[in-house]
């Protein structure tokens, strides 16, 4: 097993948290793992971006020039990260200021409208693992339960009253996620 | 303890767990991005509290050096962190310890240059660590982490052979490494040692207080008599070659039978570890020599594959061509040795370096 994803968008978004979870609940299942950000001024209201890599077997590098999965939340990493989807890979997006739709055909599109269903629940925050709930539905890489343990390793203490909230967003994106093609 | 304790962490965190774990004394910094989260997780982590160990952010880089060398200079197990510009601003220092023959740990996590340069990662200090960076002929003693463990495994390694050399030894990271989240086995933690253990072990050098039964120690890099200073830079010289005899350490990855070998070390030794796959995968024989120190330089083991017959090596730096230069003195004309790099805070794919080792090599 090896999955090499990308998680792209505006910082605030919880881009780079989000890939930690991810890289958290891959540790609870022995894989190896990387995540590498991109980091400084992006973060200030820019692109933000975060490879995380799962794998059954030591990882080489944690730099890729084309992914299995992206998973897309604004349209400047729409520009850049739809060409690099490997054929018969997975393209994730938050329709929410996307203008440009994607125009591949050799990978599987899905889209998840987290951004609208969390101002309908007034909860922008479960944004991020709404997103990450969604990408899990389409690519099971790691158990839900290993999930739940990284979830919470990934917030610091004083968040951990959000656990149950963010918990329930996880399965909410499962359901909400919809095939495009 | 059976348990093995395994964490996800950023490089750069990894410093700071690593260093209260080997029984650091002290550590002096001062903050610059890429490298901040070293001082924020020791000051997160409050070991003055637990084995006793001394944080202090300082008013500058010059003074967190100055500072080293002061700890240092009594015996104790005494480091500092920085990226490139802060670096420099330690060149002073740096010179002054080697000169004085002073062990401790200087960390770089470099970012692009010159001058302030980017924050992004870039490996552009290649020569200030391994050449100097600081006046007079002296060596750091320069290993390149390639991962978070070894980030980790490298504090340990960089005290002690800072210990066994008396002489500064620094991590040359960067950016990509500092950054990076990976697995990590954490060592136990060991005691810091004690003050009779010091006065054991540095006696006949180190500052803890003159006891009747020695002459006085003098930490300096001053002796005005020209006699004496090339007496002091033979001693220097002789303990060089003795690091380059006895503390070369490197990776070597399908090179046996490889015709092309990319040289690269830290970040860009993972990523070249993936143009090896596709190479092979392509069934091009082409291996990878990552130098785990960069001083002392894997020279011996890069002229033995040249002798062997490998038709080409590439230096893949995150720089102009630096360690090109080492690689080429090495392989001194039996092969072509050609560089490729990004600059600036950019970084290569695998498939690039690949692209580009078939450019300037295979294809001729």
């Amino acid at each position: 097993m090896k999955e090499t994803l990308i998680i792209a968008g505006f910082g605030g978004q919880g881009v780079l948290s989000m890939g930690k979870i991810l890289a958290y609940s891959g540790v609870m299942q022995d894989y190896e793992v990387t995540w590498m950000p991109s980091y400084g001024p992006e973060m200030r209201g820019g692109t933000a971006n975060v490879t995380v890599i799962l794998s059954d077997r030591k990882i080489s590098s944690p730099i890729a020039h084309e992914y299995d999965t992206a998973i897309i939340l604004n349209q400047q990493s729409m520009e850049k990260f739809e060409p690099l989807v490997k054929p018969g890979g997975v393209l994730i997006y938050d329709t929410n200021g996307i203008s440009r739709h994607p125009v591949r055909t050799d990978i599987s599109v899905y889209a998840i409208d987290a951004t609208a269903e969390c101002a309908k629940m007034g909860q922008a925050r479960l944004f991020n693992t709404m997103i990450l709930g969604g990408y899990l539905k389409v690519r099971p890489v790691v158990e839900m339960e290993n999930v739940m343990v990284g979830l919470k390793k990934s917030l610091p203490e004083r968040a951990w009253k959000m656990l149950p909230q963010n918990e329930e967003a996880i399965r909410h994106g499962g359901e909400i996620i919809r095939k495009i093609r | 303890m059976a348990e093995k304790e395994v964490k996800l962490m950023k490089g750069n965190e990894v410093i700071a767990h690593a260093a209260i774990r080997y029984g650091c004394d002290g550590y002096f910094g001062y903050p610059i991005t890429p490298q901040s989260e070293v001082m924020e997780t020791l000051m997160e982590l409050k070991p003055w509290e637990t084995t006793g160990m001394v944080v202090l952010q300082a008013e500058s880089e010059v003074s967190s050096i100055n500072m080293v060398y002061g700890g240092a200079a009594t015996g104790k197990r005494v480091m500092t962190s920085s990226s490139s510009p802060g670096i420099s601003l330690m060149a002073e220092g740096l010179s002054y310890l080697a000169g004085a023959e002073l062990p401790c740990l200087v960390v770089n996590c470099q970012r692009g240059g010159p001058g302030l340069g980017t924050i992004q990662p870039s490996q552009g200090d290649y020569f200030q660590a391994v050449k100097g960076g600081g006046h007079g002929d002296y060596h750091l003693i320069v290993l390149a982490p390639n991962s978070v463990q070894e980030m980790h495994d490298h504090v340990a390694l960089g005290f002690d052979l800072a210990f066994k050399y008396r002489n500064p030894a620094m991590i040359l990271a960067d950016g990509a490494i500092g950054q990076m989240m990976e697995k990590v086995v954490l060592a136990p933690q060991r005691p810091r040692r004690t003050d009779e253990q010091i006065k054991a072990e540095c006696r006949t050098w180190a500052t803890y207080g003159k006891p009747a039964d020695r002459e006085r120690n003098i930490v300096t890099s001053l002796e005005l008599q020209s006699e004496k200073m090339e007496v002091i830079n033979l001693r220097l010289q002789a303990k060089y070659k003795a690091l380059e005899e006895n503390e070369v350490r490197y990776e070597a990855l399908e090179c046996d039978d490889a015709e092309y070998v990319i040289v690269a070390f830290g970040s860009s030794a993972r990523i070249c570890s993936a143009t090896v796959e596709m190479a092979r995968a392509e069934g091009l024989k082409v291996g990878l020599l990552r130098p785990i120190t960069l001083y002392p330089f894997p020279t011996k083991q890069l002229a033995e594959l040249a002798a062997r017959g490998v038709k080409g090596f590439l230096s893949a730096e995150l720089n102009a061509g630096q360690m090109v230069e080492d690689v080429r003195l090495a392989v001194n004309g039996k092969a072509p040795v050609e560089h490729y790099g990004r600059q600036g805070g950019m970084l290569f794919t695998p498939d690039e370096v690949l692209a580009a080792l078939k450019d300037k090599l295979i294809k001729k």
